[in-house]
């Protein structure tokens, strides 16, 4: 049984109004703002977004390793290895094994490149998946499912990613300071995990 | 994908049952005339997730079991 999962086929329902000739006078005008505000009203559902983020993480909780889910959930970003030399088995960092770079995916911000060992800042890749429809729906994805969109392409097909991206120097968009205290929050957190999948493993060994 | 919308199911069917298999196809060519991307979730030999992209329904491996269009990928500012 195969799911397709993507992008509806049929828009429903096209909302743009189409106003007036040049002369109109005040009173109709002033109507025509009043209904204006009454469409924004109507097409406005302060928990559409919400809904749309809830399915969103749920779905990239069903594609990416549960370790990076782990590190989405409580870091707000994922880690993905640069593909040109990927550690053998596991997440886990292990230094000798460590590939010479990686990438952090946040939601709607580039994709920042560096160096693990040296947790040096390499570059920013800004890249957008954008709305097809525009401009019947909102132009951007739900947070979740941008980091998802990234995490397929890099992990599918790094190159075709990187050279469709607009490279920038590190710190472009992305305060350095901001991404340096997330590499230190992840480097806490890889020792935790690798903490606990220590004592999961001396546990199971008795 | 959808923007502003999060994820919608196009189509669901057995690639076993020739009609569903057609319907599937269409559907997956609906996508990419789109524009959009398929990307397949699969695992690798360590059993780690990742995924593949595809260009055609037939370099979707059949036992497979979704698909997932999003937007094609452009440079940001």
């Amino acid at each position: 049984m195969w799911l397709i999962y993507g992008a509806a086929v049929i828009v429903a329902g096209v909302l743009a109004a189409r106003f007036a000739p040049a002369k109109i006078g005040a009173s109709l005008s002033a109507r025509r703002d009043v209904r204006r505000r009454g469409d924004e009203v109507e097409r406005y559902d302060p928990g559409r977004e919400r809904r749309a983020e809830q399915r969103a993480r749920a779905l990239l909780r069903s594609c990416v390793n549960p370790d990076e889910w782990a590190m989405y959930s409580e870091l707000g970003f994922i880690r993905v290895w640069g593909q040109a030399a990927t550690p053998a088995s596991d997440a886990l960092p292990r230094r000798e094994s460590d590939p010479p770079y990686a990438y952090l995916i946040y939601p709607h911000k580039p994709i920042v490149a560096y160096v693990p060992q040296t947790s040096r800042l390499l570059s920013e890749y800004c890249v957008e998946f954008g709305d097809l429809e525009r401009p019947y729906g909102s132009d951007r994805l739900p947070p979740s499912d941008d980091v998802l969109a990234k995490w397929l392409a890099l992990t599918a097909d790094e190159h075709r990613l990187i050279t469709t991206a607009n490279m920038h120097l590190a710190g472009r968009q992305i305060d350095p300071a901001r991404v340096r205290r997330d590499l230190a929050r992840l480097g806490i957190w890889d020792r935790e995990q690798l903490g606990r999948a220590q004592r999961v493993g001396s546990v199971s060994e008795l | 994908m959808k923007a502003g919308h999060g994820e919608v199911l196009v189509a669901e069917g057995d690639v076993e049952v020739p009609e569903q298999e057609q319907e599937l196809i269409a559907a997956f060519r609906a996508q990419l005339d789109q524009g959009m991307w398929a990307a397949v979730p699969l695992r690798d030999r360590q059993g780690r997730r990742e995924a593949e992209l595809v260009r055609s329904f037939e370099e979707i491996p059949r036992d497979a079991e979704r698909v997932i269009f999003f937007p094609r990928a452009s440079g940001g500012s």
